[in-house]
């Protein structure tokens, strides 16, 4: 079973090792793909888990535990079609191709399964249609 | 064979005019060679939508009791531009809000302007209004706060000094950080290329030489009636051409002006360009009379055949030298990727062909309905046949 996670933490908890309790106890492979963890504030990390349904659902509740917010990747991003004129800004920025363009259409879609948090659409989109929320 | 529009007209006015769009053309002439096409079409539709900084509105909010002279004013704590007269005011697309940090904190946001504010108008929001004066005696009040809505203005009119820009950059960065331009967010070490064009479905890439489109050309502009008012500012017909005369450089410009008020959102958007600053995207769409076969072989023009500058804009362009990195066709731009000094770099665009093609099935509509009928123009742009280049500043310090 995979799953992509949003997990942010109480500046309290930063400095707790929490990716290698994650792999050493739970028996999780945890990929990051975006992290942003300073010292006294609060941190977010995206990371990919897969491993055992019931590894899983224990290492989930092992974050819990520790006041670590656990979100589903997909529902903190929101591209709004009202707002896309569909330039093809963000196209070439969008390394992970959850942006994409139909060539022949010129078309913009967004697929947030293929979204990686990275956040650099927001700053090539000039219309403001894409806004991650944390 | 040739057609006048004033024929081309009386076949609009019976729904008996065959108009097609500039991207349908190019099939057709293919098909059918341009002798036939020549004869059979009598209106080519052009478009174009993206970011046209040179942009604006100017407004009449009508005489408060007792009556102010605006010296200063705020929508939305941007200022308009208060020196015309008593009660009439300039928005222009690029201003500021007052308190915005603009580049204090870089890259800038830029997240509210004037470009908004014309968007939010012509979505039918309020807008806080604020005016100062010195006041006169015949003008006494020196303070006003109120909201203002569009129906409620006099005049509401959107005048542009420089839109529809026939050709423009692709625009890389050489250098080993990120830049932020008004042609988007560059990466490093040529990470992306970004345009700004329509295309072969662009107005002036489809008429070159300025044969039909000029003073009093009536337009498609934002969803409502406009005009070309003028040639634009930077119009510069004499730069370097291909044998089909499209120019491989920035070229012509268009002034244009209607009215805000029969205007909608969709083809009118403010824009945050990360960086850079606001400004307004634009969607025009401009209709071309099939007179004879030269203007058919024009409206034929394809993406393959209008070649683009690529420019540095980590060194290049800010400095103003002439260097041009490679020349590249606007089919190879809207594959997706472009070579650069033998690297293979992803492309991005400003202008939406999206809407442009909406654009241009929009206006076709009005003219086979007989909604739209085309104008003559009242004078030409100047074309190749002047000698007007655009002029670089010298500064000095000596008069």
């Amino acid at each position: 079973m995979k799953k992509r996670l949003v997990l942010t933490f109480l500046k309290e908890t930063v400095e707790k090792p929490i990716t290698y309790h994650l792999v050493k106890d739970y028996d999780l492979m945890v990929n990051i793909l975006s992290a942003k963890i300073e010292p006294n504030e609060e941190g977010r990390l995206v990371v990919e888990i897969s491993g055992k349904k019931e590894n899983l659902s224990q290492g989930m509740d092992y974050l819990r535990d520790l006041g670590v917010s656990v979100q589903p990747l997909a529902s903190d991003v929101r591209w709004n079609e009202e707002r896309c004129t569909h330039c093809t800004a963000c196209i070439p920025i969008c390394s992970s191709q959850a942006l994409v363009v139909d060539r022949k259409t010129m078309i913009v879609s967004f697929n947030p399964d293929f979204c990686i948090l990275c956040g650099l659409c927001l700053r090539a989109c000039p219309y403001q249609a894409i806004e991650i929320m944390f | 064979m040739t057609k006048t529009i004033a024929e081309i007209n009386e076949r609009i006015k019976k729904g008996e005019a065959v108009v097609v769009t500039a991207e349908e053309i190019i099939d057709l002439v293919d098909k059918k060679g341009v002798h036939q096409v020549a004869k059979e079409v009598d209106v080519v539709t052009t478009a174009t939508f993206g970011p046209m900084c040179s942009s604006g509105i100017y407004f009449n909010f009508g005489h408060s009791k007792p009556r102010i002279k605006a010296q200063k004013a705020w929508l939305n704590n941007v200022p308009a531009y208060a020196g015309l007269a008593a009660v009439d005011l300039y928005l222009g697309a690029t201003e500021l809000a007052e308190n915005d940090p603009a580049n204090t904190v870089y890259p800038g946001a830029f997240r509210y302007g004037g470009g908004h504010i014309i968007e939010e108008l012509v979505s039918g929001k309020d807008i806080r209004m604020k005016v100062v004066s010195y006041g006169t005696d015949c003008y006494p009040k020196k303070e006003l706060s109120t909201w203002l809505n569009i129906h409620d203005l006099n005049e509401a009119v959107l005048f542009n000094p420089r839109n529809c820009y026939q050709n423009y950059n692709v625009a890389v960065n050489l250098s080993n950080k990120v830049i932020y331009t008004y042609l988007g967010t560059l990466l490093p070490r040529l990470g992306n290329a970004n345009y700004c064009s329509a295309g072969q479905l662009s107005p002036l890439l489809n008429d070159p030489l300025y044969l039909t489109i000029g003073i009093g050309t009536r337009i498609f502009l934002c969803g409502g009636i406009g005009y070309v008012a003028w040639q634009g500012t930077q119009h510069n017909p004499n730069v370097a051409r291909g044998e089909n005369q499209v120019p491989k450089r920035a070229g012509g410009t268009l002034a244009v002006i209607g009215d805000l008020k029969q205007m909608e959102p969709a083809w009118l958007r403010g824009v945050s360009m990360t960086g850079y600053g606001v400004t307004l995207a634009v969607g025009i769409g401009v209709p071309i009379p099939m007179l004879n076969e030269e203007i058919c072989r024009f409206v034929a023009v394809r993406d393959e055949e209008i070649l683009a500058p690529v420019v540095d804009y980590s060194k290049a362009y800010p400095e103003r030298e002439p260097d041009v990195l490679a020349e590249v066709s606007y089919s190879q731009l809207k594959s997706g990727k472009i070579k650069i000094n033998g690297k293979e770099v992803p492309t991005g665009g400003l202008s939406s062909y999206a809407k442009a093609r909406q654009i241009a099935n929009i206006l076709k509509e009005w003219i086979i309905k007989g909604d739209f009928l085309l104008t003559e123009p009242v004078q030409r742009l100047p074309s190749v046949e002047t000698n007007i280049t655009i002029k670089p500043l010298k500064e000095r310090g000596e008069r």
